[in-house]
């Protein structure tokens, strides 16, 4: 037993494939025999993926999800920013990209827009909580955009560790549920061309909820999410601790 | 050569992520700025100029669909890899602030969308293409 777990344990990219190999297939299984097909074989895989670093973090109380067991730590390898880039990147191979000439205008609006909009919702969830000083109705805000965003902002404007800790869990719901819901509500925002999955990227932001759900919906959507998505982090932190900040101390009169 | 593939998609998303970190910089904020935006016109631009040179083989091809292919598992994998145990016991606040700014950012989805010229949905999946799991 012991051999094994040492072996897993210096193999662990190879565990990883073979872990999500037979995730993959079982999902496969589960979307032929109890949904008959309706939900993707790859949405109930990133569901499952989402279970079970669920069962890791609260099995160890880190937080890299399953990876934090050392059985199976090449998951971090797996799925971490390098290799999910490069695979994003790939699926752009083919791509035409007078399509994405075409949504440009609206592509970059609505990074933009995905901004700002989802800093004053989440500055006023913050409000309604209770928070009142522009610090960490600021921070809030920009956890709200992304879990990356929420943090950087946080600490350029001095705002309390605890009220960090909560923009980043707000970024992280976001990305969850990104992942998550992105399917069921494909059909009733439209996401069903190049065009729209590019304001989808622009309006959610978060890299990791549009490239899971996406692939969940429709894998030749992803290209066109990632490329507007990967400006949105860049953008919120340019523009949350400064002109944001600014109009809320403006508003709140501190 | 099935690694002139891989190395070209390596190459394109070190560009990329160059551009986006040189970017980020001159805009004075610690962060990338659409490096993977950028890797993937530079892809795009360099491997469709190759093919009509005949230089892009159908083997060099394989190595960036290999990745491509591999996009959905990789996904699965990083879902795996999240901080949802955070996420679920974080307390109302952050659930509430998370779930409003999705549903206000979707919402805005088909407005944006009709911004120019009104695109056309993709044709249904046929069965080649659909990812077998």
């Amino acid at each position: 037993m012991d051999m094994v777990v040492e072996l897993f344990e210096k193999n662990g990219l190879l565990v990883a494939f073979a872990l999500v190999g037979a995730v993959m297939l079982f999902a496969g299984w589960l979307s032929k025999s109890l949904t008959r097909g309706r939900l993707q074989g790859s949405a109930i895989a990133i569901l499952l993926g989402l279970v079970l670093s669920y069962v890791g973090g609260a099995a160890t109380g880190g937080e890299d999800g399953l990876a934090d067991l050392a059985l199976f730590s090449g998951l971090g390898i797996m799925g971490g920013s390098m290799l999910r880039d490069f695979a994003i990147v790939a699926t752009a191979y083919g791509v035409d990209l007078q399509e994405i000439r075409r949504a440009g205008l609206a592509g970059g609006l609505s990074v933009f827009l995905g901004v700002v909009v989802s800093f004053v919702v989440g500055a006023a969830v913050a409000v309604m909580f209770g928070y009142t000083d522009a610090e960490s109705v600021t921070t809030i805000g920009a956890g709200a955009a992304t879990y990356i965003v929420g943090p950087v902002t946080g600490t350029a404007v001095g705002a309390s560790s605890e009220v960090i800790a909560l923009s980043v869990a707000a970024g992280l719901v976001k990305a969850v549920v990104v992942m998550i819901g992105t399917p069921f509500m494909a059909k009733s925002i439209g996401l069903n061309n190049p065009k729209s999955a590019m304001v989808f990227g622009g309006m959610m932001g978060t890299t990791s909820g549009v490239a899971g759900g996406l692939a969940a919906t429709d894998k030749r959507l992803v290209p066109y999410g990632a490329m507007t998505a990967t400006f949105y982090t860049g953008v919120g932190c340019l523009l949350c601790p400064s002109v944001l900040y600014l109009a809320v101390r403006a508003v709140s009169g501190g | 050569m099935v690694l002139y593939g891989v190395a070209a998609l390596a190459a394109s998303l070190l560009a990329g992520k160059l551009v986006g970190d040189l970017l980020g910089a001159a805009l004075g904020i610690d962060s990338n700025v659409g490096g993977v935006g950028f890797a993937m016109i530079m892809l795009i631009l360099v491997t469709e100029r190759l093919r009509k040179k005949g230089l892009f083989p159908p083997a060099s091809e394989q190595g960036v669909l290999f990745w491509s292919a591999m996009y959905i598992p990789i996904v699965v994998a990083m879902a795996s890899t999240q901080n949802v145990a955070g996420a679920v016991g974080s307390g109302p606040m952050a659930i509430v602030a998370g779930l409003a700014a999705l549903a206000a950012g979707a919402a805005l989805v088909p407005v944006l969308s009709r911004i120019g010229t009104p695109a056309e949905p993709l044709p249904p999946l046929d069965d080649a293409e659909k990812q077998v799991v």
